[in-house]
């Protein structure tokens, strides 16, 4: 075995010296593996179809479980009858409000918290009954044969009109989810010393997640022993809401959660379905498969509130900025969710600006509750942020890459802080260069002034992320076998970033072992270690520089233990992949293998822990995307030709994942900015009209360029953590729709404050404009 | 499963029960399969239809990647459910149940296909592929390959959906230009939005398929 325990390294790769116990590992200056295109780790499995996803399944005697939701806006549950849904064949748990097991059981919205069955429907979706069957079509035939005696009331759908003395009441309280505000400076000493001064209305729609595998779980009961297989980003945020809403301890919760099929924040805790579940599976004495339909998907389980923003600008003529007035209103939903959560901070904190107010309210409606979307926040205040950047630059005659570059911040705006690094700068500048912005705007122009109805524009767009620089806790465990091979073991979600493939690079980094013979165990709590949900871009952040010292912790002990063998220091002894080497006399040597204690115990465990982050710096990623289009003004068809995002998020792991999360965040932007909004039957109903993938329109293959390009901006950054990494799940979305809305005006001279812009849309604005 | 429970319930009033509607569905599918068998065997003439209850099971045979799967099914589940929840072949995915997303793509006779908008019994004596077809053993299949090196994929739920429509596009069309691949995955969202090397999977795949 010994002869062959070279099959687990790769030859002749320099290991990163090993830092004394307390000393802080050396930034890597080069690397050999980290940062290369290198396949997932987990590509098999997801390409061969043996990965199992929760909905895949499939326990003996398991039965499925289906919910029966309350179909109007707002409503009180008068009477509910299961009886004949209880005697329907093969049916095994019918669960209602009035049922004893489900009382006094709570479920909670971020600071509120009401009864898990609420016969105060507040909004369409909310759980009134659910049951388990034999089979899928049997939970589905039970559910519909539940009797339910509503009181319908009136609902209020238009977070716009939430406010109003009219409007009927979400809670008693009212409709005043909450309010925020900031200051710095002053704004009316801004204003005035701006020479212009531009003022808009911005709308962006509410979105919603739809990730690809349906929310659900299966639960079974061993006892009093509950484990639950849930599509999520995190098994241990899974595990916490469940043991706190049945009361039960953490430790009789085991949460697995392998593989997910996206979840884009929706998925960052679990819903009512993972606690119905396990209580139908306890009244059932069966495991219970619950996953819900496309159309739960729609309405209950979050989305990006729709919001409206009022902008107000001031610059100089030179482009320096004087002043930023921002006013937002978005709903929460029917309980609190973040309405307008993160809307002003692109406001705040993006450019140069010392004179800034923003106000937010946050309204109730009768309509599903905002989760944590991509970046929550963001796109939507670029959408206003970057199209005013740009009327700003037209108005006093300025490139809008200059005005840009113009008001670079050198520090954080909005937590007047400094920046461990900012590539703001380097995204805008080497991006538009890679572009060819100046080529793409003189084509532009020149198309534009002939005579073709085929009109062109290019755009950009800017952006930071809130976040993105991760942080504790973290905890990360790695096994060297005796064989020399090893096993990974983090608490950690791969939400199809690319989690398992890169903490593999970064430990293949550090112990020059092979990526590929990493065996990797995570995201499931009772075998992987602590950690937290997979979201907000920090994953890699908070979870590599954590593997990074989980690998140096086994390669000291493994020195320690050598220098037992070859009896010398073991501060004289290098660990070089494959074998531990004294510095003094290199002929003196022996195989990691061969480790006598290793040999012995079998087995090296390296713990790793997250440090903390910088005290008096931010670390936050940065980019800049720039995009070209062209509009049909005869038809109103629009087409994007091509994408280019540079962005800054430290040292890349993996090209390969890096590019692909690149182009995903830009492709969910063109959905944001052309093709997708949840439409409230706002005059008759209240309840949503657009409820599956056929109303609701994603961007398709054909909706997307096929010339996209990823520039990474990598700038050193030592002090943000040991790998040098930041977030970049979410930046990626971010400037997308806003950078589209650029180009358009260009193309059309038309200004769609008004997201999304489709092709009908487009159309009614050409034609106001030829009547106009 | 939420929303106008009372409202869609039929009772009878409304003209049609779903037990009816149910029933009908049965019968036309039933239908077509005897049809089926019947052609096969000669020209006897065609059965009478029997009307079955929608909770009634049915024995039908699947071919599925070559293998012969003889199997009791209500004339309402669609082939979907059954690859997944009866036979066990989970590769391919849910993601709509209703015609929209691609995720649960096979191909019925070289052609792609939505898995769940295909009842069972539609299904039988024709030749279904799911993505465990691609394999050779536990090698895999040029497609597979293709998406594994090109990382033609994020989460992974709607890869086995998009593999089978290349898988498909490619038994028509041996080196389909780019706006062909584009058309040939227009039928199969990804969420995560990996359509760009997607596109460049189903190129290499192509490559290695006429290697």
């Amino acid at each position: 075995m010994a002869e062959d325990s070279n099959v687990y390294y790769t030859e002749g790769l320099p290991v990163p010296e090993t830092p004394a116990p307390g000393d802080k590992p050396a930034f890597w200056k080069q690397t050999d593996v980290v940062g290369k295109r290198i396949p997932r780790v987990d590509a098999y499995e997801r390409v061969s179809g043996t990965a199992v996803y929760p909905s895949d399944i499939k326990l003996p005697n398991m039965v499925y479980g289906a919910i029966l939701r309350c179909p109007h806006p707002h409503a009180k549950v008068k009477k509910v009858d299961a009886s004949r849904a209880k005697t329907m064949p093969g049916v095994r748990a019918v669960i209602t409000g009035v049922s004893p097991k489900v009382k006094g059981l709570n479920w909670k919205y971020r600071n509120y918290t009401g009864p898990l069955f609420d016969s105060h429907c507040r909004f369409e979706g909310e759980v009134v009954a659910a049951v388990a069957a034999d089979t899928r079509y049997q939970a589905w035939d039970a559910a519909h044969a539940i009797e339910v005696a509503y009181e319908v009331l009136p609902y209020v759908a238009d977070y716009k009109e939430a406010l109003s003395e009219s409007a009927p009441k979400v809670h008693d309280g009212g409709n005043l989810a909450g309010m925020d505000e900031y200051e710095r400076g002053d704004i009316s000493r801004g204003f005035a010393e701006a020479d212009a001064v531009l003022e808009e209305t911005y709308e962006t729609p509410c979105q919603i997640h739809t990730p690809m595998e349906l929310h659900g779980c299966v639960a079974n009961w061993d006892g009093d022993r509950l484990t639950i297989w849930e599509s999520s980003q995190g098994v241990y945020a899974v595990q916490s809401n469940v043991a706190e809403v049945l009361g039960i301890p953490l430790s009789k919760v085991r949460v697995i959660g392998h593989y997910m099929g996206g979840g884009f924040g929706s998925k960052l805790k679990p819903g009512k379905y993972t606690v119905l579940a396990s209580l139908l599976a306890k009244q059932a004495a069966r495991p219970v498969k619950m996953i819900l339909t496309r159309e739960e998907t729609y309405l209950c389980v979050g989305n990006r509130p729709a919001n409206t923003m009022r902008l107000k600008a001031g610059v100089k003529s030179d482009g320096t900025l004087t002043a930023f007035e921002f006013e937002c209103i978005g709903p929460s939903g029917a309980y609190p969710g973040g309405g307008t959560a993160l809307v002003d901070w692109l406001v705040r904190d993006l450019y140069k600006c010392d004179n800034v107010r923003c106000r937010s309210k946050d309204v109730y409606i009768n309509a599903g509750t905002a989760r944590p979307f991509r970046a929550p926040g963001h796109p939507q205040g670029s959408w206003a942020l970057e199209q005013m950047m740009d009327a700003l630059a037209e108005k006093i005659g300025m490139n809008p890459v200059k005005l840009r570059l113009k008001n670079i911040p050198a520090i954080s705006q909005g937590r007047s802080e400094p920046y461990t690094t900012t590539g703001l700068k380097a995204c805008i500048e080497r991006g538009a260069q890679q572009f060819g912005w100046k080529n793409a705007l003189k084509r532009a122009k020149e198309q534009n002034q002939s005579a073709s109805h085929i009109k062109r524009g290019v755009g950009m767009g800017a952006c930071v992320w809130y976040v993105g620089g991760g942080g504790p806790p973290s905890t990360v465990i790695i096994k060297l076998f005796r064989d020399g091979s090893v096993n990974l073991n983090m608490g950690a979600s791969d939400i199809g970033t690319g989690t398992k493939t890169v903490m593999a690079l970064v430990t293949a980094e550090e112990l020059g072992v092979k990526p590929e013979v990493i065996q990797i165990e995570h995201a499931d709590t009772g075998t992987t270690q602590y950690a937290t949900p997979s979201g907000g871009s920090k994953t890699v952040p908070t979870e590599s520089p954590t593997v990074r010292n989980a690998a140096i912790d086994v390669k000291r002990q493994i020195l320690e233990m050598a220098a037992e063998d070859l009896d010398v220091r073991t501060a004289e002894l290098d660990y070089e992949g494959t074998e531990i080497v004294w510095r003094k006399d290199k002929s003196k040597r022996i195989r990691v293998t061969d480790v006598g204690r290793l040999k012995k115990r079998g087995v090296v465990v390296g713990v790793g822990y997250r440090g903390p982050n910088p005290r008096t710096k931010t670390v936050n990623p940065f980019g800049a995307q720039f995009c070209e289009v062209e509009v049909n003004t005869k038809t109103g068809e629009m087409r994007v030709l091509r994408f280019l995002g540079a962005h800054d998020s430290g040292r890349v792991l993996d090209r390969l994942t890096y590019d692909n999360q690149v182009f995903g965040g830009i492709v969910m932007g063109i959905g944001f900015g052309m093709t997708e909004f949840r439409q409230l039957d706002g005059k008759q109903t209240g309840k949503l009209c657009n409820r599956n993938w056929h109303d609701y329109k994603l961007p398709t293959a054909l909706d997307v360029p096929v010339d996209m390009e990823s520039l990474p901006i990598e700038i050193d950054d030592p002090e943000a953590n040991n790998t040098g990494t930041k977030g970049l799940g979410e930046p990626v979305t971010i400037p997308t729709a806003s950078a589209i809305a650029n180009a358009l005006y260009m193309a059309t001279g038309i200004r769609f404050t008004n997201a999304p812009v489709s092709p009908m849309g487009m159309c009614r604005r050409l034609a106001a404009r030829k009547e106009g | 499963m939420c929303s106008e429970h009372r409202d869609n319930e039929g009772t009878g009033k409304q003209g049609m029960t779903r037990r009816g509607f149910m029933q009908i569905m049965g019968t036309g599918a039933v239908g077509a399969s005897l049809s089926g068998a019947a052609m096969a065997a000669g020209s006897k003439p065609e059965p009478p239809a029997k009307i079955l209850d929608a909770t009634d099971t049915v024995k039908i045979n699947l071919n599925i990647n070559g293998v012969n799967h003889a199997v009791l099914v209500e004339p309402r589940w669609t082939l979907l459910y059954v690859l997944r929840e009866t036979i066990g072949l989970t590769g391919t995915k849910e993601g709509c149940g209703r015609g929209e997303c691609g995720a649960c793509t096979v191909l019925i006779d070289d052609i792609p296909r939505y898995a769940c908008m295909t009842l069972a019994v539609e299904a039988e004596s024709r030749r279904i592929t799911t993505v465990e077809g691609l394999m050779m053993g536990e090698e895999l299949g040029p497609v597979q390959t293709a998406f594994l090196e090109e990382d033609a994929f994020q989460c992974g739920y709607c890869t086995s959906g998009q593999m089978m429509a290349v898988e498909g596009l490619l038994r028509k069309t041996l080196k389909p230009s780019m706006d062909k691949i584009r058309r040939g995955v227009s039928g199969n969202l990804c969420r995560c939005g990996a359509y760009n090397h997607i596109f460049r999977a189903a190129s290499r795949a192509a490559g290695l398929k006429t290697k």
